[in-house]
């Protein structure tokens, strides 16, 4: 029977791109009781802090999204089951507004080398393009700047404007570098950013019963012209995320099931040189 | 009043003739507010050279880092950032 918990190719988008979207998952009626109880200063933002997510809220509707089935599925997938409430913060973006955007990272002098927290990005109304949208810059999450510092980034190749119907949520690594953008319309726009930390390891929370390591492999070969000449160093630290995850423990020279370092498996080799030095010291 | 434009360009390494990855404009000749900026189609350049040959001049030159065993396989910022300026005439006030 399917546990309904994600599987090893979507934990390997997550590691490959550093967030998961589903569109509309919140029904349109829990999403319009939030804005109301929202407009009615109803939320306020560090409620809360340390309890089990599933409990919080309990007797409000922003609780509600914490007891829909799929949503408890994917934080538990990610951050297992003693995942812990950390805070929440309603962005409003006014009505015409036009600003420097402000690129950033959430994460803040983190010394983590692998586990990471989750944000849940949950649009309560449609947002259209002129509304600004979130923006993302998929796989940015491995690159540790701490805050604000890339400010001055403003355009990136490969960068998401968020644009979406009310309901959908992104999950997304607490280092993916993000901004607001200025929002042209006639209309306010709401983003609900959740935190979420584990309380224990992250390894294997998922449905991994049946991973096909030649999928997980693909995913995680993903180029981004972004990267520029240091794709293979991103292709490197996905790969050690994914072992992080999968306990894997083995080296790559081990393992060649997965990392192909056998010549004669050229085809299933990830960058060959770079990785078959990846667990390498002098002897 | 001569006022000045800058055009930061990130490119995909450290050569000015390589793809341009990432962008930023502020422009000191104009007093409107950002947005038209971020619509604006600067990445109708390829590269560096490219805008260099439409008369931005460049005014910073990414130096080359050389790596450390501690951190060989760590990434951090945009590593080949060209700033680049234009200086023109503007009756705009500052």
């Amino acid at each position: 029977m399917d546990s309904g918990l994600l599987k090893s190719e979507e934990i390997a988008n997550f590691i490959t791109d550093g967030y998961l979207r589903y569109d509309s998952i919140i029904p349109k009626d829990l999403c319009d009781e939030i804005i109301t109880q929202i407009d009615d200063g109803y939320y306020s933002n560090y409620n809360n802090v340390g309890e089990m997510f599933k409990v919080i809220y309990s007797n409000a509707s922003l609780g509600k999204i914490f007891k829909i089935g799929k949503v408890e599925n994917i934080i538990e997938s990610l951050l297992g089951k003693t995942a812990r409430y950390d805070h929440h913060y309603i962005h409003r973006k006014y009505k015409f507004t036009n600003e420097l955007p402000n690129l950033h990272q959430d994460g803040e002098i983190d010394k983590r080398n692998y586990q990471f927290d989750l944000l849940i990005l949950f649009f309560p109304h449609d947002v259209s393009l002129n509304m600004g949208g979130t923006l993302i810059i998929p796989s940015s999450h491995f690159r540790k700047v701490s805050g604000n510092i890339i400010k001055r980034y403003h355009n990136i190749i490969n960068q998401e404007i968020i644009t979406c119907k009310a309901g959908t949520l992104y999950f997304v690594h607490h280092n993916l570098w993000h901004a607001a953008r200025s929002n042209l319309s006639n209309k306010d726009r709401i983003m609900i950013k959740f935190r979420l930390n584990p309380s224990d390891n992250q390894k294997l929370n998922w449905d991994y019963k049946n991973t096909n390591l030649q999928n997980v492999m693909n995913i995680l070969s993903k180029n981004y012209v972004w990267h520029g000449d240091q794709q293979r160093i991103e292709n490197i630290n996905r790969i050690k995320l994914w072992r992080y995850l999968y306990d894997d423990n083995t080296s790559e020279l081990e393992n060649k099931l997965l990392w192909g370092t056998n010549m004669n498996d050229i085809k299933k080799v990830i960058y060959q040189d770079s990785v078959r030095s990846l667990d390498k010291n002098d002897s | 009043m001569i006022k000045q434009k800058l055009l930061v360009l990130y490119l995909s390494n450290s050569s000015p003739d390589s793809t341009i990855i990432g962008w930023s404009l502020f422009d000191g000749s104009r007093n409107d507010k950002y947005i038209e900026y971020e619509t604006s189609s600067l990445v109708d350049y390829k590269s560096c050279l490219d805008a260099m040959r439409d008369g931005w001049r460049v005014i910073k030159y990414p130096s080359l880092n050389e790596p450390y065993d501690e951190n060989i396989h760590q990434t951090k910022f945009l590593k080949y950032e060209f700033v680049l300026e234009k200086l023109i005439e503007s009756d705009q006030d500052g």
